[in-house]
């Protein structure tokens, strides 16, 4: 059962990895639009290359 | 003992319904950097495109990005960049635009306090998850040290979490206790710090039972039921009041020969207002020079525009259309008939916020019962066991734990989130939270004629019966003036592919019509009196060819909204009464009527009389539903029990009102009832299984027998039977 010293932390660290991740998906507001972030990926405006200046939202 | 609601009614309604100056300039003054506009027709990825090249190719524009799950698209441009343009364009692209107050303020905050609730959230969905890992072990038999290590464990993890999760919960309960009242939020802290101070003396104790998990996942549901109604709140709110203000606050005064623009609020009564054609009425007053056409259809419903020279009297709010016109001022601000207008959706609104919701009836008589039969099940077990505080404190926190409201918080916002997503795919916005419900609750509908169940917008019939070679005349006749029939005439005949005819020495009289020269003969449209024709019944302009011949009559209709005649249809369908209400003469209401198959109409009405129309039904009992859009319907609007207004509508209609539909088609109105109803028997439905869950938990709790694994079990099986509930709404 020693194990579990080491386990217990190691998935409470992975969690606390989802945790801040979800964090920082939340300031990076990439929840504000799911609907329109779905469709954007099928559109091909920009394949051959990025688009030319991204301005802050 | 019971739970007080604090009615939500604004300070002052009347603010609302007609913004000062101030605020109109103020929000002039942010517009320049950002524009929002709703786009109620944007569905996939190759519409984003289109607006976006569109927007961004537009000079000025910085960068432009649409917002798909809301239907808009926020642009960054210059100062020099008007939104009328912007809109025009999307207009001529096929998405119909409307402008939105950007209100960069109220907005950027309601996103903090949204992406605040996700994060809390978030959190303790991370730590229910972790606690949950660990509560198996215990309840599959862990024992000793490994299981008094688990609870410390769990208890290091729940403890932060439930100090910032329930943070909203705590601020809350506070709130209400100082106001000596008991809101839902204080049973709900109340279980949560005395679960949570419960298992930390157990786990000091090396106990058996630990109540973290509980705690810790009654937070996480109850988080998810707020977050979620403010989801639909906070979307809702922010695209329908803000469509923009329509309102000028200032006026062109005249001091001897010199024109100066002042706010409205510095006109005093006797002063001289020009008021250039295709402007609105500042003030009331009279015409002392010029000579036009007004339109009337925003405060009185009459489709034909009314023809104004000197002595006519005129009010606020009207339009000017195609002459200049000096008026004198005998009313401004606070006096005139717009402001008087006001006034009255002031008072009925004070009526409508009366109103108790499902929840708040619910909450009401649940709240204080939680909290005796907490109470009696720790006093009840002090004594049977003989002093016992710690078992005692032990069953009273599983009690509140298992009454907390966990399915209850989430019944109606899981409802309501799933509602009124559906009526937004449909294009109609639920602004009021309760609107749905007394939506569902509705036996009467009355509805406006000009620009709700028609667009507002004259059309000319017949246009083939008329002599091919008067057309082109007609064309270049109507083509020069602004006058709402001849804009209508020019653009009928432009889409029959008539080319106009070369006139010379083309004139506007203000007032009466246009005339020009054609091949030597004077022509003329207009007026009948000016152009010499007998006067037909229905709307009509009359056409002078000048070679002696009688005048040619060109007759007009408003056309119907799209999806009118299946609104009016699905409502009847479902049971309720329709009715016309509108403030146009007899003979057209009573066409429109006929053609729709009501019978139950009215027409000439005053704003007034439409309010009183609405209270005497309200008075016999029947629950009103009002659609309608001019400053007319607007004390209608405020007065009914729940009230839909269409995006074209004047901005007081539109804030007066709990919904407003997006697209031009009136159909939806009947799906919002339909699924108005559907919504409401969900909410009961909830409510019911929510308490069956109780019936059958309590007991439990209170002969001692609820251990945290049955807590568990309980809360999620009864929160996830309510969503999924909530979720088969079609």
């Amino acid at each position: 059962m020693e194990i579990l010293s080491f386990l217990i932390p190691v998935s409470l660290f992975l969690g606390f990895l989802g945790l801040v991740a979800f964090f920082w998906a939340i300031r990076d507001r990439q929840f504000e639009d799911l609907e329109g972030d779905g469709h954007r990926i099928l559109r091909k405006d920009y394949d051959d290359r990025p688009k030319a200046d991204r301005t802050e939202d | 003992m019971a739970a007080t609601l604090t009615p939500s009614a604004t300070a002052c309604p009347a603010c609302v319904v007609v913004p000062s100056a101030e605020a109109l300039a103020a929000k002039r003054a942010r517009a320049e950097s950002r524009i929002m506009l709703s786009l109620p027709s944007v569905r996939n990825a190759t519409c984003i495109s289109s607006v976006e090249r569109l927007l961004e190719a537009t000079p000025g524009v910085r960068s432009a990005r649409v917002n798909l799950s809301l239907k808009r698209v926020s642009v960054d441009a210059d100062a020099s960049v008007t939104t009328d343009d912007l809109i025009a364009g999307l207009n001529g692209i096929g998405y119909p635009a409307h402008e939105l107050d950007p209100g960069l303020l109220s907005a950027t905050e309601n996103d903090k306090r949204g992406r605040d609730l996700l994060m809390r959230l978030g959190v303790a969905g991370f730590s229910m998850m972790n606690i949950m890992l660990l509560s198996v072990a215990v309840w599959s038999g862990a024992e000793g040290p490994t299981r008094d290590l688990f609870h410390w464990i769990s208890a290091m993890i729940a403890l932060p979490t439930l100090a910032f999760a329930g943070q909203p919960f705590f601020a809350s309960a506070w709130a209400s206790l100082r106001e000596r009242r008991l809101g839902m939020d204080v049973p709900i802290s109340l279980a949560l710090v005395l679960a949570s101070s419960i298992s930390l003396f157990e786990t000091i104790k090396g106990g058996h039972h630990a109540y973290f998990d509980a705690a810790v996942s009654l937070c996480f549901f109850l988080l998810a039921g707020r977050y979620l109604d403010y989801r639909s709140r906070a979307a809702a709110r922010s695209a329908a009041e803000e469509l923009a203000a329509l309102e000028v606050p200032r006026a062109l005064r005249l001091d001897g020969a010199q024109e100066t623009m002042v706010a409205i609020a510095d006109l005093r009564v006797g002063d001289l207002v020009r008021v250039r054609p295709g402007a609105r009425m500042p003030v009331d007053g009279v015409v002392i020079n010029g000579a036009s056409e007004i339109d009337r259809s925003l405060l009185t419903g009459e489709t034909l525009p009314v023809q104004a020279m000197r002595d006519t009297i005129v009010s606020a709010g009207e339009v000017n259309l195609t002459g200049p016109l000096t008026v004198r001022v005998t009313a401004a601000g606070k006096e005139t008939s717009l402001h008087r207008m006001a006034d009255l959706v002031a008072v009925a609104e004070t009526a409508r916020s009366r109103y108790t919701s499902l929840a708040d009836r619910m909450a009401r008589r649940y709240s204080p019962s939680v909290h005796v039969l907490a109470l009696s099940s720790f006093l009840g077990w002090l004594w049977i066991s003989g002093g016992d505080v710690r078992l005692a404190v032990n069953i009273a926190a599983a009690v509140l734990i298992i009454t907390c409201p966990c399915a209850l918080a989430l019944a109606v916002p899981a409802v309501v989130t799933s509602a009124s997503g559906k009526l937004f795919r449909k294009g109609l916005l639920i602004k009021d939270g309760t609107a749905l419900e007394r939506l569902a609750e509705v036996d009467t509908v009355i509805f406006d004629k000009t620009g709700t169940l028609t667009m507002g917008a004259p059309r000319p019939l017949l246009l083939e019966d008329q002599p091919r070679d008067a057309l082109p005349v007609a064309m270049a006749l109507a083509a020069a003036s602004s006058h709402p029939l001849s804009v209508a005439l020019a653009a009928a005949l432009r889409s029959m592919g008539v080319t106009p005819a070369g006139l010379s020495d083309l004139r506007e009289a203000p007032g009466y019509g246009v005339e020009g020269r054609w091949q030597g003969t004077r022509v003329r449209l207009g007026r009948a009196a000016w152009v010499g024709a007998d006067e037909a019944t229905e709307t009509a302009t009359y056409l002078d060819l000048g070679q002696g011949a009688a005048p040619l009559t060109f007759g007009f209709a408003d056309r119907l909204r799209p999806g009118a005649r299946e609104a009016v249809e699905g409502l009847r369908a479902q049971g309720k009464q329709v009715m016309l209400l509108s403030g146009d003469a007899a003979a057209a209401v009573k066409a429109l009527a006929g053609d729709l198959g009501i019978t139950d109409w009215r027409a000439g009405a005053l704003p007034a009389e439409k309010a009183a129309v609405v209270a005497e039904l309200s008075a016999a009992g029947h629950k009103v539903l009002m659609v309608g859009d001019g400053l007319n319907d607007t004390a209608a609007l405020a007065g009914a029990h729940v009230s839909i207004s269409p995006a074209s509508a004047l901005d007081a209609a539109r804030v007066a009102s709990d919904v407003v539909l997006l697209g031009q088609d009136l159909g939806p109105v009947a799906d919002a009832a339909r699924i108005s109803v559907i919504a409401r028997r969900r909410i009961k439905q909830n409510f019911a299984l929510s308490l069956a869950y109780n019936l059958v938990a309590v007991p439990v709790a209170l002969v001692g027998l609820a251990t945290p694994l049955i807590a568990a079990l309980a809360m999620s099986t009864s929160s996830l039977m309510v969503t999924l509930n909530a979720m088969r709404m079609k």
